[in-house]
């Protein structure tokens, strides 16, 4: 709201032009939206450090300590040298495909945080279907990757591509089906009503999330979906290095291969905060009291993101990839029939507790 | 100056003229790839029309079914067929004058529909409000998809119920001989199925 008066307060007394609602609206929006990408950068240039960290400390290692000190500025020192690098294009390949894959990774990758909650209130486009936008434009994701893998014209991004199409389409059914329980569970399809109506007045607040609620069975089989769809080890059959040299992005090098990996990080991010809002209450502090309340909701977000981020880094530093018929075994014939009986159990449960008609 | 509403039909402008363009390219581009491709961006930016309409749900579901499921597997079937272009060609070809006559039968139906359709009163009263003010898009479309039209729904549900069992059917061969693992069977084995202690006497191991 600020933002659409200062824009036009800027445009009637710099320019002596009146701007009216829609292009100030258009323009605060903008403004919002280019704030967050920046610090979603930023943010995303920690978390890579941080998951090298995590990865070295559970093999003993040291990890990233050159750069910077304790080797903070390591993430920056590597953009640079993508963004320097020389460009390398196959010359088999399909340019413009070829080209439009990793800007379709990183754009879908940004577009997804327009509609997550930071706070009460904080969001860029408070829309109405939130949820079902997330969810779409995480299954989009696919896209880069079947591109990247077809426009290389090379064997190894061809088979990964195939595996990609494959894998994500099998872990989106259940993720739907696990959005669906936590919407029936809130009523709404809008990512703030969804926080809020994890909101309770006692002091131990962290007892109204829907982890522990009647959808607790639901955040396992979120969170490995998640790791499935976002191609995280032990589901990284997408750039398995023992079978597919790196996959997908064998042919890329240089900038491209930089959207990649900043796609790759930026949705495993709007992951955890996914995982943060439907489960773990959003931008709501633990404990109903003094110092817990204080502290502002983008924090507690912050905090949480963080803590699935962990165990997204963890995840990857312990447990050994699958094998391609075990993961399709356990999405469709363990999450999909598990998350389906879930919500005839939800819709029930609503049904008989919620609405004593 | 430019107004709201202005910019509103400037996204309506953009988004249908690069539907139809692409649209246009699904069927006239050479390699069969591109044509999916150009499909997912009508899709797009139909979907783009619809949130234009205030259809904000119809929008969300044509990009999560069509753009995220369907497209994907097009795109999966045609990348792995080894189809012979100038084979195609010469087909399409072939085919021309039956294909020509469907297009222009199927024109005139959309026509006559257009033009000859009569709503009755009480079905135009209603066309009034799309999307009522004081309920989500979402819920309105619940509160009359799963009222009035509940048989049609569980219908179409069966359908798609027939097409998936059928569609199973035609696939599924049983192969002999084929050693599946069975997690189950692994985990419960025990070191008793698994190993047998052979105690074998000095100087009568074979």
């Amino acid at each position: 709201m600020a933002l659409i008066h200062a824009w036009t307060w800027v445009f009637k007394h710099w320019f002596g032009i009146d701007l009216p609602y829609a292009w100030g609206w258009t323009l605060g929006q903008v403004t919002v939206l280019g704030i967050l990408e920046f610090l979603m950068l930023l943010l995303v240039a920690a978390v890579i450090l941080l998951d090298r960290k995590i990865w070295a400390a559970v093999q003993l290692r040291r990890g990233p300590n050159v750069v910077g000190p304790f080797g903070l500025l390591q993430t920056i020192a590597d953009a640079f040298k993508f963004l320097l690098k020389e460009v390398v294009v196959p010359a088999g390949a399909n340019k413009v495909i070829f080209f439009l894959a990793p800007l379709v990774t990183a754009t879908l990758a940004f577009a997804g945080w327009a509609v997550v909650p930071l706070d009460n209130g904080w969001v860029a486009a408070d829309i109405n279907v939130g949820i079902l936008y997330l969810f779409a434009v995480s299954s989009l994701g696919v896209y880069g990757i079947i591109m990247a893998g077809w426009a290389s014209n090379s064997k190894y991004p061809f088979l990964s591509a195939l595996r990609a199409a494959a894998q994500m389409v099998s872990y989106e059914v259940s993720i739907g089906f696990v959005i669906i329980t936590v919407l029936l569970f809130a009523g709404s399809l809008n990512l703030s009503n969804i926080v809020r109506a994890q909101e309770t007045s006692s002091v131990f607040a962290f007892a109204g999330w829907n982890m522990f609620s009647i959808l607790f069975p639901m955040l396992p089989i979120f969170f490995v979906s998640a790791l499935a769809e976002t191609n995280r080890p032990p589901f990284d059959l997408v750039e398995a290095e023992s079978e597919l040299v790196a996959g997908f992005f064998v042919e890329y090098s240089a900038t491209p291969f930089l959207l990649f990996f900043l796609g790759e990080y930026i949705s495993v991010l709007l992951m955890c905060a996914m995982t943060s809002i439907l489960f773990l209450g959003g931008w709501l502090p633990p404990l109903n009291v003094a110092p817990f309340t204080l502290i502002p909701g983008v924090i507690w977000l912050g905090l949480k993101m963080l803590f699935v981020f962990f165990l997204f880094a963890m995840v990857k530093a312990m447990v050994p990839r699958y094998r391609y018929d075990q993961l399709m075994r356990l999405g469709w014939k363990v999450f999909l029939p598990t998350s389906l009986l879930w919500v005839v159990v939800t819709a029930g449960y609503v049904l008989v507790f919620r609405h004593h008609a | 100056m430019i107004s709201g509403a202005l910019l509103q039909a400037i996204a309506f402008y953009a988004f249908s003229a690069i539907l139809i363009g692409s649209a246009f390219a699904v069927i006239t581009a050479r390699n069969p790839v591109h044509s999916v491709f150009f499909l997912i961006l009508a899709f797009f930016n139909a979907a783009g029309l619809f949130v234009l309409l205030g259809a904000e749900f119809l929008a969300m579901i044509l990009v999560i079914v069509y753009v995220g499921a369907v497209a994907v597997l097009f795109l999966f079937v045609v990348m792995m067929l080894d189809v012979d272009f100038a084979e195609l060609k010469r087909g399409a070809q072939e085919y021309f004058l039956v294909g020509a006559g469907v297009g222009v039968v199927l024109l005139g139906e959309l026509i006559a529909a257009t033009y000859l359709w009569k709503f009755s009163p009480a079905a135009s009263a209603t066309l009034g409000a799309p999307t009522p003010t004081h309920i989500s898009n979402t819920e309105a479309i619940g509160r009359i998809l799963y009222t009035d039209y509940v048989y049609y729904f569980q219908i179409a549900g069966l359908v798609l119920l027939v097409a998936m069992i059928g569609a199973i059917v035609l696939t599924l061969r049983r192969r002999p001989g084929v050693r599946r693992q069975n997690i189950g069977q692994q985990n419960a084995r025990t070191m008793a199925d698994a190993m047998t202690v052979v105690d074998v006497k000095p100087g009568q191991g074979a």
